[in-house]
């Protein structure tokens, strides 16, 4: 479960980023976090990915609260979000195996169970045959996959996308939308940030509307707008 | 926890960067390890000469061999003999003797009655002879005492001349070695900033993300330390036959003096491989240490 609690964000005296946000996502959501650019939506994701501390209010992701973790947890908590990018941030120099191999390394994992796992993870991201692959020898579309499937691969119960599929054209945005459509359905909970009006209102799933800060809209299987 | 990828993966993909990284070890290397070499050798090789100027200190009569000890016990006590030979009479008259073989008319007519008996005398450094031949002008039965003032003023003029010099010289290698160090660790990890920040990113610890930079700096720097003492080693061996010419007559250098070992900087000895490689090594693997170290601390903070 993600808690924000009467949050706020400035960057400077200025720049209010967000402004007395409450919301509450339950474990197994999927939500499109939508509204124009410069609205607030990726200040929200990285609130919850410990990447930014609120100047006020409480994020609470399970029973943490994130602005108040030591350093030394910010991993852990990141092992419980993963985190999908627009421009993927994958290691260039590591096959797609590697690539997928570090979300489990970290956790310690053996060879042999990193193995079964990405196997199982290459198959729910349809790249099965590509994983001796360099990011370098992929369409863009399958580099999504790979970052995808690096996020979901070790013990994150929560992906957060921002704006997974503004690089992709619509036919593969939609193939990366069935994969976490899929994953969803499967028990992870889903926040992602869109631009892309065809698929919040085919995918008819909750809404929050952003704009200059602040939520104006909240709705269950609703519309892009 | 299992690594997909090996260490030597890492530099096989990378290897450019490697290549670089290792030839900036080396250079730097390279340049320590001469510089201790030429510092060391030349501050023997003064040392030595240092040690050259002679007071002679010319006795009236035969003394007894007590009272010369009584003199040489007095100027042992201020420390600053370095060594000291007494010459007989007789000594002496050998001695002029060998030095005119090849003129019998001056040989005829000398003595040992004539010649006096003296004690040569080294300092440890040339500035103490001045007050060496002080103290011995003051005991009695001396006849004269001689030692080439001009000569030994120059000779430690020039001598600390030198070591000012390699002084401004060793000041401006250090300086370029860090700033060549930082420079290349600095290259080597900005270009490694991004692999960094997602590694942040996917939940890895610090320890995680620092550890093969770490294995990899100190690699680089071993690789490197190895490769100067080679190429230091080398080019040694390959300018000993000119350099034993150049300080023909000049008996063997020696550096320091620890732990009971005396280390001879020349000619060179085994002794003096093994240390040299030992600091190299030491120095590369600091230096691969330190440097990945401060580097991956500094984007880890970012």
């Amino acid at each position: 479960m993600i808690v924000f609690n009467d949050v706020s964000k400035k960057y400077s005296a200025n720049v209010v980023a967000l402004h007395e946000i409450n919301l509450t996502i339950s474990d197994g959501e999927f939500v499109f976090l939508v509204g124009s650019s410069g609205a607030g939506k990726t200040t929200m994701l990285r609130l919850v990915f410990g990447d930014l501390i609120p100047t006020k209010g409480s994020v609470f992701v399970d029973d943490w609260e994130v602005n108040k973790l030591k350093s030394n947890l910010i991993p852990l908590l990141r092992r419980k979000v993963g985190f999908v990018f627009q421009d993927f941030k994958l290691l260039s120099d590591r096959t797609v195996y590697e690539n997928i191999a570090v979300a489990l390394e970290i956790l310690g994992r053996t060879k042999k169970e990193m193995d079964k796992r990405i196997n199982e993870v290459l198959e729910i991201v349809s790249l099965v045959g590509k994983a001796n692959y360099f990011p370098r020898q992929m369409s863009w579309g399958e580099q999504q996959r790979v970052a995808i499937g690096r996020a979901i691969a070790g013990e994150a119960k929560i992906l957060l996308a921002d704006e997974p599929t503004g690089n992709l054209d619509p036919k593969t945005s939609w193939e990366i939308l069935k994969i976490i459509d899929k994953i969803n359905k499967d028990g992870t909970s889903v926040i992602m940030a869109t631009h892309n009006v065809d698929i919040v209102d085919s995918m008819k799933k909750r809404v929050i509307e952003i704009y200059n800060g602040r939520i104006v809209r909240d709705e269950k299987k609703s519309k892009y707008s | 926890m299992a690594s997909t990828i090996s260490f030597w993966q890492r530099i096989r993909r990378t290897p450019y960067q490697a290549v670089a990284s290792v030839f900036m070890i080396f250079m730097t290397l390279f340049v320590l390890a001469v510089f201790f070499l030429l510092a060391g050798g030349l501050s023997s090789l003064l040392s030595y000469f240092e040690t050259k100027p002679q007071l002679t200190v010319f006795f009236k009569d035969e003394k007894s061999k007590a009272s010369v000890n009584e003199l040489i016990g007095k100027l042992q006590t201020t420390g600053k003999v370095a060594s000291y030979q007494y010459i007989s009479k007789d000594q002496a008259l050998a001695i002029y003797r060998e030095q005119n073989k090849n003129d019998p008319l001056l040989l005829e007519m000398v003595t040992a009655d004539i010649l006096p008996s003296s004690l040569e005398i080294s300092a440890t450094s040339p500035q103490y002879l001045v007050e060496l031949s002080d103290m011995a002008k003051k005991e009695t039965a001396i006849d004269e005492v001689v030692f080439q003032k001009d000569v030994v003023d120059t000779l430690v003029s020039w001598t600390s001349t030198i070591r000012k010099i390699g002084l401004v010289f060793l000041v401006f290698l250090i300086s370029s070695t860090i700033f060549i160090l930082l420079t290349s660790v600095g290259m080597k990890i900005a270009l490694k900033k991004e692999e960094i920040e997602i590694l942040k990113l996917v939940g890895a610890t610090s320890w995680y993300i620092r550890k093969p930079f770490i294995y990899e700096g100190v690699t680089y720097g071993i690789v490197g330390a190895c490769l100067s003492f080679l190429v230091v080693s080398g080019i040694m061996l390959y300018l000993q036959p000119f350099i034993t010419s150049f300080l023909k007559g000049i008996p063997a250098l020696s550096l320091l003096h620890v732990f009971g070992i005396n280390i001879i900087i020349w000619p060179p000895s085994l002794i003096l491989f093994i240390i040299l490689w030992a600091i190299l090594t030491i120095a590369g693997f600091l230096i691969g240490l330190c440097g990945s170290s401060l580097a991956v601390s500094r984007y880890l903070k970012n």
